[in-house]
Parts: C-alpha cells; structure tokens; sequence
C-alpha cells in the first residue's frame, strides 16, 4: 500500500506548505511557503527530510492526523500539546506514529502556527516546483479539509536524535527591525515617525500580510497627493497604504504594489512576525 | 535592489540586460512600469555584482534576444467596444483593425498570475479606465486602459475597458514547462478568431 495520511480534523487554517515557489514574481506569481521557515525545516530535520520537503502548517493547532502506515512526525513552533491517540507525547522531537495512530495537537499556548513534518514529506503535485498552498493567487493544493488523504514520499533519511529543543516563544511586544527604503523619502522624517510610531497586530493579518493598527504614517508634502506606479515588492516590505498604517507583506504577498515602501523588514525577524497574535504591540526599529 | 528608470523603453533594455547577464544569485527580477527590481539570495554577492551590470547596461538599446511570438486568438464582442470606438471617433471595425492589426511586447507582468501589460497599443485606443470599475471581469476578457492592452488570467474586478475575449488560457499552475503564456519582453499579436 501507498504511504500515506488521513485528515481528521483541520483547524481555521490548516495549509500544506513548503519552502515556497520563488523566482516567479515576474510572471505574477507569489513566492508563498512557510511563514515561520526555520519551524518547518526543524520540523523536517527532525524526522529526515530534506528542509525544502512539505509539511502543514496549522494555524491555532487543533488538527488531528491519522497514519495510514508506519511513520515519523515531528510538531515545531510555538510550544503545544501533542497526542498520539491518548498518550501525551514531546514537540519538536521526532514521534513514531504506527498504521492507525492518530496525532493530535492542542492549540498553541502563544504564537500562532504549528507545524507537522511527516517522514517522506507531503507529496501532492508540484505547482510551479511547489507544493504550497498561496492564499492570494489560488496556486496549490487547496486548504486541507477532513477526510483527504495526503500521499508521503518515499523515506531516504533518517531521523535526528535531537536532546531537547524548545519550542519558540512568542514576546510580549515584537521589535521589527527595518531597513528604510526604497521609497523613505515619500515620508516625513521617515526614521523618526518609524521609531516614535506604536501599533499592535489588526486581526486583518493573514498570509499576505501582517496589518497593523495605530500610528498613521504622514507622507511629506511633496508626495501627499503622489500616485506611485506599481513596482516590485519583496517579502517583509512595509508598505504604507493611503490611511498610513503600515501592512508587513508576508509570503502571499502580491509581486507589485501601488504605495510607497517606506522599508523592508530583516529576514531573520520575519519568522517572529509569523506567530504575532492579533493584539499583540508593535515597533518598528528603523536601521540606517 | 529598486531601480528607478525614466521610461519603459529604459526597463527593458535595463530587464533584458540583466536577463542576458543570467546572474546566478539573483533570486526575482521584476520589471514594472518605471522600476526593475532585483531581489538576491540573503548573504551572497549578488547585489554587488547586480549593481555592476546596472551601471554598464546602455539604457537607450535594449540587448539583441530573440522574443517569443505568442499569438492570442480574440473574438471582438466586449461590452465596452462601442465606448471605445465612440471615445476614438472610429468605426468598430476600425478598432478592431488597429487592435488585430499592432504587434504588442509585455512589458511586465502583476495584478494576479498570467496578467500581462502589453504595450504598443495605436494612439487612438490609449483611453482612460471605466469610471466605475466592474466587480467580476470574466477570465479571457481582453482590455485596454491607458498605453496598455491585456487579458484578464483569472475572474477578477477590473476597470478596463473591455473590447473582446480570447480563449487562451494565459496561466494554468498545472501546465508545464510554461504555466503562464505571457512573460516580459514576450511579443504578441491578437488574431481575430473564425
């Protein structure tokens, strides 16, 4: 028989994802993938895999998965309780999981996506080198609903015999630190506003981008009535729509935008803003 | 990297450098309106060298490549093609005329996957957007809006004005090796469909 997984339970939004597709922005295509990117390569570490191979991304936890065969798996993010039939079992560590086990995760106790990594990896058709489901475009597999089976790739690795990892904790208030540009000079006294503005996370946010709620951002007075034609974004920009307050593109983000980026985020902070909840504060530290 | 250039003329032959160039670390490359932009791989020495070819590219000759033809069969039945051809004091058959009858290149791609803006667009076709743009655009609609003619990818709202309908399908994430028809730098010409 196949190798393969059985859905039982989704959460609000239980995605497969992978490293993403990128090198397509030019033809309209999102580069997508994990949002938090060194959860899922653990995750896959963990259990044998290649970093690049599939896994789920669930956000708020609360899926169930059933294996179909003989398999590894491996939970990563933010700290969540882990089942395997009734038996409490580790996150971040490698489980085995025999024919008929279920996995279950609980929500997370802070932070918002969970990650699951299954020996072999998810192994769904390629879309554009992909497996990831992009919420902007529609390209991907479609949101995992209960009852699909996911087909496993063949296993090649062995798992790794990690001591003890902890799980990722979310702060209390995100610190972005922010390269300016390309378009500061669209703002007054960009690094001043950026530093003297507070906001918290909207709970418009999603895999597009993270929408913050707070200080609006005043352009200067030359580019107040400015339109901006559409040029290419990358992923962690902050853009500034008409009302000032600022969007944190994530990795569905659309390939060009209409407003001024006034800075774009480090690539090393952009897993944090990944597991910000709605709510939680915000500061922008701009760098020179 | 955001290059700002002075005309799309410039973000072509700026694009068109850098593709000849075939960077090894260069991760996007997306040219837009006025803008090419040049995303690298983190760590690499990929901007530097970028930056290189930016400062040599001769911005008023776009390098020798050979484009890709791409024909897009079109039947002329779009709701607006009596708007167009009442704002450009034409006959519709004479808008169909010039539309069929230029050679467009895409001048780059957005909106949503497979959305390419085509220029070369005939003076007399280059018209303002709806005033009210429409909430559902059906996918294979084709339009014009400003110096730029296209075909809607996808079901979309849009406020272009729509001329006509082709049956292509211009982005299929399943297709390989080519999931979207029309890439930058692409030439196109619509036939009219018997």
């Amino acid at each position: 028989m196949s190798r393969s997984l059985t859905v039982v339970r989704v959460g609000p939004q239980t995605l497969i994802q992978d490293l993403g597709r990128p090198g397509n922005a030019h033809l309209g295509v999102p580069p997508s993938g994990a949002l938090d990117v060194p959860a899922l390569t653990l995750a896959n570490r963990l259990v044998g895999n290649p970093e690049s191979a599939a896994g789920i991304e669930a956000l708020l936890g609360r899926i169930q998965l059933r294996a179909n065969c003989s398999c590894t798996v491996a939970v990563t993010g933010p700290s969540v309780l882990v089942s395997v039939g009734d038996h409490l079992v580790d996150s971040h560590a490698p489980v085995h999981l025999r024919a008929g086990d279920v996995l279950g995760l609980g929500a997370p106790v802070g932070g918002l996506r969970c990650y699951v990594a299954v020996s072999g990896g998810i192994d769904v058709p390629l879309q554009l080198s992909s497996r990831a489901t992009d919420i902007l475009s529609g390209i991907g597999p479609d949101p995992l609903r209960a009852n699909d089976v996911l087909p496993l790739g063949s296993v090649d690795g062995l798992p790794e015999g990690a001591d003890v990892l902890s799980p990722s904790v979310a702060p209390a208030e995100l610190v972005v630190p922010v390269l300016l540009g390309p378009r500061e000079d669209w703002f007054d006294d960009p690094h001043g506003q950026l530093a003297a503005g507070r906001w918290t996370v909207s709970q418009q946010s999603n895999r597009v981008g993270l929408r913050l709620d707070g200080t609006a951002l005043r352009r200067a007075a030359a580019f107040e009535a400015r339109e901006l034609p559409s040029e290419g974004v990358v992923t962690g920009s902050v853009q500034v729509p008409a009302n000032g307050r600022p969007v944190l593109f994530l990795a569905d983000h659309p390939v060009t935008g209409g407003y001024p980026v006034i800075g774009v985020v480090t690539a090393e902070a952009l897993p944090r803003l990944a597991q910000a909840r709605p709510g939680t504060p915000v500061r922008l530290q701009p760098l020179r | 990297m955001l290059v700002e250039l002075d005309s799309l003329a410039e973000v072509e032959a700026l694009h068109g450098a850098l593709l000849v160039a075939d960077l090894p670390d260069v991760v996007e490359l997306v040219p837009a309106a006025t803008t090419v932009l040049i995303a690298v791989r983190p760590g690499s020495d990929g901007l530097n060298r970028a930056r290189a070819v930016v400062e040599a590219a001769d911005l008023s000759h776009p390098p020798d490549r050979t484009p890709r033809q791409v024909r897009l069969p079109i039947v002329y039945d779009g709701p607006d093609l009596e708007l167009v051809a009442s704002t450009a004091r034409l006959s519709v058959d004479e808008v169909v005329a010039l539309h069929s009858g230029a050679e467009y290149t895409v001048a780059f791609c957005g909106f949503a996957p497979g959305f390419g803006y085509l220029v070369g667009l005939p003076e007399p076709l280059r018209q303002a957007r709806l005033d009210n743009p429409r909430t559902k655009v059906p996918a294979g609609s084709v339009g014009i809006a400003g110096e730029f003619t296209g075909a809607y990818p996808t079901a979309s709202p849009g406020g272009w004005r729509l001329i006509g309908r082709t049956s292509a399908i211009l982005f299929d994430a399943k297709r390989t090796p080519d999931p979207a028809l029309l890439a930058p730098g692409d030439h196109v010409r619509f036939e009219v469909a018997s």
